[in-house]
């Protein structure tokens, strides 16, 4: 091993894998959102932490409103997008076949990208950090306070969704059409409703994702698509559908991408990560927590 | 996305009448193909147009393999702007850095292509619906990285400059539209070429996947072998699309290989119209014509009136552009 | 398949609508009065490459509108059509044939990426239109690195990467530096600064211990630096452009590492990054050129006054902030129109003035062409040592 890895190395790129996955976790989780309900990916949900990061700066920074208030705001401006992209987007498709949708909401990313781009134009915003900008020090490892806020939100959205899941009746409607819309449907599940929740669910999500990382990143119009395309891979890593398969791909990619960053090579961090993903594939063609079974009853 | 269009004629008669359709298309096609540049030259605005049809060719040609392997087998594939980028680099490195002759990079660059298809097909295929496009995309990805990283042959992501050109017996193809016979007959030729594998058994073996993989196989399909030989055709088109685009264009980078291409691809023949070679071109002309020329008239506002046009023609024209002469000839019968 | 459709009527439709758009397309008649000099431009004003193309487009726009607000060139009104290349070599390679063939251009400026400049440079040699390139590669110009021949109807105004390199190891020789690491992004722009970083080490005796990149939109660069970390380099070079840069000095100060100093590329070069920086910026050095760092300047400073001018000008019309490659478009439309003064619109004739300008003030340096140089500029007039000091730009020596 390279006498310049130490253990507190391990540990710094364990930790920055952790924050990165962590936002890759949340945009998995807000795929599946809507993938159990519609079958589709929605390639908008990159755009949704855009606008999470850009609607907060203009809440927080432009209108200078306090974090409190501005935290809110922010979420439910982007939920209401959401709810627009199902109404003026997935609802009047004449014929809403997954690849109609998928390509609906690959239209639908262009437009926000595009308005984003007249709103804010192409240069990045930043937003201050929730506590502070120092680092804490352990074990040698530099651990700043934001990626801490990442994680721990990650953290809140996964036991709010399972109580959610758990709890109410929605989330148990919702998990019904993950398991099959049809058989929802005749229980007398309102399907169109529970499209139209996903949407804003996972636009929440993806606000939330949004505004957590914009103090480390920064945020920018066009950061969406590398997003989803992180996110996805997380979520077909995880097995599609799959809300524990999201949280343990979008880590399991940050991760490798960190620690192949750190100890084989930078410039082929990305390769390293879709090779583990491709070898997942090939062994267990329905990703790591998918069922083939659940696969098999999908359409698409 | 059952597709139980079924016709009520006899076997026989069915079969007089596509061909005599198919004629028909080729015909129209070629006589359009041919009388296009005598059109844009009398005309000073269309005069750039045929550049433009160039790429709308080339991109076409990618185009209709791809929509043998979505539309008809019903394989997604978000990679095939890496079959394309390899054609094209393989062209490109082997002309410029080892001096070989263009029409051998070409025919090189395509079984390098069906033998990386080939490779990658195997296990891939095995996977379905989004599964297939993360493999898929996951190559592409892959792929554009090492065009990125090895940059002491492609040059990296500045890309690669100076590529030779093309010439026909010893005379170099200069002009546009040489080029752009060139291009289109190839597109004619790839054209008719999937005319008639769609009408072959092995097209029907293709569409009996589309419908259930199951089922094809229960009536004798060999569902892997199908899937894979469509996959590797597509790949070895759009291998000598990119060949012909890096000589037309005398340049290439990584760019212009990556996975936004592939999703391009993807919306060409969508929004042209899935089921229907006619779909690929139609698609190929409109998304290469909006984002070469037409979209510039929006300036800042591009992209969000990209988006539009995108989000219009999937709410309205699901089944794509090339169903909209039979949608407003079927209201005009049914007043 | 579904039912088939008439083919003829498809045929129809579709030569309809061809025929339509080419109807709306068509510009109403022109009634020209004295007859206007055309320039052509190129930039990438969207895309991955927005950050050149967005503040070149808007110099251009502005110097168009100055000089034609004068009463033109010599009594001709100035007209620039503008294409954007998105940063595809597809669109850029058709926007420079457009120029040529139907708008009928004088003279080129741009494209805005070297990469693309290289794609188009043919174009521009093949129809002999005199090209000004706003993009840095030494290779846009130089036809033969061996005998330095230079491509006769090309021309660069940026400083070539090598010399911003120079600059550096310069400045890194004389407080005793020998081992650095290299950070780059995986674009074109850092791809570039990180080849010439790699070849001029040597000439420099530094040797380069640790070698890291990263793509353009990744969220942190905590891992590599991690890693510079542990080669335990006396400097780190960071090359890149965009959002990026300053997230490697944010992650730069949060490991503690500002005990070695930070190099950033002339890309550094707004008020606006140390900003967003949010003090992490502190310390870091940068070679710039003088158009963005105008009020550092000594007065008696050649390029103070131009420079002054055009960062008032652009702030009164945009708001924002001048950058470094805002100033290599003001440089290469200016000396297109410097020309167009002297001899008017004739391709060859701008050429053949372009090549002889000498001692033209321009916002990144003075320049004197040559048939041996289509550059124009020298490592010493074209960049200054800056380094970040309570926020501001300050010389360093």
């Amino acid at each position: 091993m390279d006498p310049t890895t130490s253990a507190s190395q391990l540990l710094q790129y364990a930790i920055t894998g952790l924050t990165v996955g962590s936002i890759y976790a949340m945009v998995a989780i807000g795929f599946n959102a809507i993938y159990n309900v519609t079958e589709a990916i929605n390639f908008a949900q990159g755009e949704f932490v855009m606008l999470g990061g850009l609607v907060m700066v203009f809440f927080h920074i432009t209108l200078k409103l306090p974090a409190v208030a501005s935290f809110p705001l922010t979420i439910l401006v982007v939920t209401i997008t959401g709810i627009l992209l199902d109404r003026l987007v997935i609802r009047p498709l004449s014929k809403p076949t997954v690849l109609n949708m998928v390509i609906a909401t690959i239209g639908a990313s262009f437009f926000i990208r595009g308005a984003a781009m007249m709103i804010w134009g192409k240069n990045p915003f930043d937003l201050p950090p929730f506590s502070g900008r120092d680092p804490i020090m352990f074990l040698g490892a530099a651990i700043q306070p934001q990626g801490l806020w990442v994680i721990g939100f990650l953290l809140v959205v996964v036991i709010a969704l399972t109580l959610f899941f758990d709890r109410t009746i929605m989330g148990k409607a919702l998990r019904a059409c993950a398991v099959n819309v049809s058989a929802a449907r005749l229980v007398g599940i309102n399907v169109k409703y529970m499209v139209l929740a996903s949407f804003a669910l996972s636009a929440a999500i993806g606000a939330l994702g949004g505004i957590v990382i914009t103090p480390i990143s920064l945020m920018e119009y066009d950061r969406g698509p590398m997003l989803a395309v992180k996110g996805f891979s997380a979520c077909v890593l995880g097995g599609m559908g799959s809300f524990p398969g999201a949280i343990v791909g979008g880590l399991m990619i940050g991760l490798i991408e960190s620690l192949v960053a750190g100890l084989i090579s930078s410039g082929y961090k990305d390769v390293f990560a879709l090779s583990v993903l491709l070898v997942v594939l090939f062994a267990k063609p329905s990703g790591l927590f998918g069922s083939i079974a659940v696969s098999k009853i999908k359409k698409f | 996305m059952a597709n139980g269009h079924k016709k009520n004629h006899t076997k026989t008669s069915r079969r007089t009448a596509a061909r005599r359709a198919d004629t028909l298309q080729v015909v129209a096609f070629g006589i359009g193909v041919f009388v296009f540049p005598l059109v844009a030259r009398r005309i000073s605005v269309l005069e750039h147009y045929l550049d433009i049809m160039v790429f709308v060719g080339i991109y076409a040609l990618v185009a209709m393999g791809l929509c043998l392997l979505m539309g008809y087998a019903g394989q997604i594939s978000l990679g095939h702007a890496s079959f394309f980028g390899l054609g094209a680099y393989i062209s490109g490195v082997m002309t410029s850095k080892f001096g070989l002759n263009p029409w051998c990079c070409m025919v090189l660059g395509g079984m390098v292509c069906a033998v990386v298809a080939l490779v990658i097909g195997g296990p891939s295929l095995k996977l379905c619906g989004h599964y297939l496009a993360m493999a898929t995309l996951a190559f592409c990805i892959i792929v554009t990285v090492i065009f990125n990283e090895s940059i002491v042959w492609t040059g990296g992501p500045d890309g690669l400059a100076f590529i030779p050109g093309l010439s026909v017996f010893g005379k170099p193809l200069e002009s546009v539209a040489s080029y752009y016979y060139l291009v289109w007959c190839a597109v004619l030729l790839v054209f008719v070429l999937c005319l008639n594998v769609i009408r072959s058994p092995v097209g029907l073996a293709l569409r009996s996947i589309h419908d259930s993989e199951t089922a094809a196989g229960a009536v004798g399909v060999n569902v892997a072998k199908v899937k894979i030989t469509a996959f590797v055709f597509s790949a070895v088109i759009a291998s000598v699309a990119g060949s012909l685009y890096a000589h037309y264009l005398n340049f290439i980078n990584p760019a212009g290989f990556d996975l936004f291409v592939s999703i391009k691809l993807v919306i060409m023949i969508i929004l042209g119209g899935l089921y229907s070679l006619w779909g690929a071109i139609v698609g190929a002309g409109l998304i290469t014509f909006l984002g070469y020329e037409w979209l510039h008239l929006f300036e800042d506002a591009e992209v969000m009136v990209y988006g539009a046009i995108i989000l219009v023609i999937v709410i309205f024209l699901p089944d794509g552009l090339v169903s909209l002469p039979g949608r407003i000839i079927r209201r005009k019968r049914i007043p | 398949m579904k039912k088939r459709w008439g083919v003829e009527k498809a045929a129809a439709l579709l030569a309809v609508s061809v025929a339509w758009i080419a109807f709306v397309l068509t510009p109403a008649a022109e009634v020209c009065a004295a007859q206007p000099y055309k320039v052509g431009a190129v930039f990438s004003v969207s895309g991955r490459a927005s950050f050149l193309g967005d503040p070149e487009k808007k110099t251009v726009l502005m110097l168009q509108e100055q000089i034609n607000k004068q009463g033109g060139i010599n009594g001709h009104p100035l007209e620039v059509v503008i294409y954007d290349d998105e940063g595809d070599s597809t669109k850029c390679a058709l926007a420079v044939r457009k120029l040529i063939m139907q708008d009928k251009v004088c003279a080129i400026v741009g494209p805005s990426l070297s990469g693309l400049s290289l794609a188009v440079l043919p174009e521009a040699q093949k129809h002999k239109v005199p090209m000004v390139s706003c993009a840095a590669s030494y290779k846009i110009v130089t036809k033969n690195p061996e005998t330095g021949e230079q491509w006769k109807w090309i021309f660069k105004t940026p400083q070539s990467d090598s010399m911003a390199v120079e600059a550096i190891y310069t400045h890194m020789k004389k407080h005793g530096i020998s081992k650095i690491a290299i950070l780059s992004v995986t674009t074109g722009f850092g791809a570039s600064g990180r080849g010439e970083l790699l070849r001029l080490a040597p000439k420099y005796g530094i040797t380069v211990v640790a070698d890291e990149k990263y793509g353009p939109k990744d969220t942190d660069m905590t891992a590599q630096l991690t890693k510079i970390k542990g080669h335990a380099p006396q400097a780190i070079v960071n090359w890149s452009i965009g959002p990026t840069q300053v997230v490697v000095l944010r992650n730069w100060k949060a490991l503690g590492m500002n005990n070695i100093p930070m190099y950033q590329s002339h890309g550094f070069g707004s008020g606006e990054n140390i900003k967003l920086a949010a003090g992490a910026a502190e310390g870091v050095y940068c070679p710039l050129g003088a158009c963005v760092v105008a009020d550092a300047l000594p007065a008696d400073h050649p390029q103070k006054k131009v420079a002054t001018a055009y960062a008032a000008a652009y702030k009164a019309k945009y708001g924002t902030p001048i950058s470094t490659f805002g100033g290599h478009a003001w440089d290469a439309f200016s000396l297109v129109v410097k020309a167009l003064d002297a001899v008017g619109c004739d391709c060859t004739r701008i050429r053949d003035t372009l090549e002889n300008i000498k001692g033209f003030v321009g916002q990144h340096g003075v320049f004197n062409f040559s048939p041996k140089d289509h550059n124009g500029l020298t490592m010493k007039d074209a960049f200054q040592m800056m380094v970040v000091k309570n926020g501001c730009w300050k010389v360093t020596q």
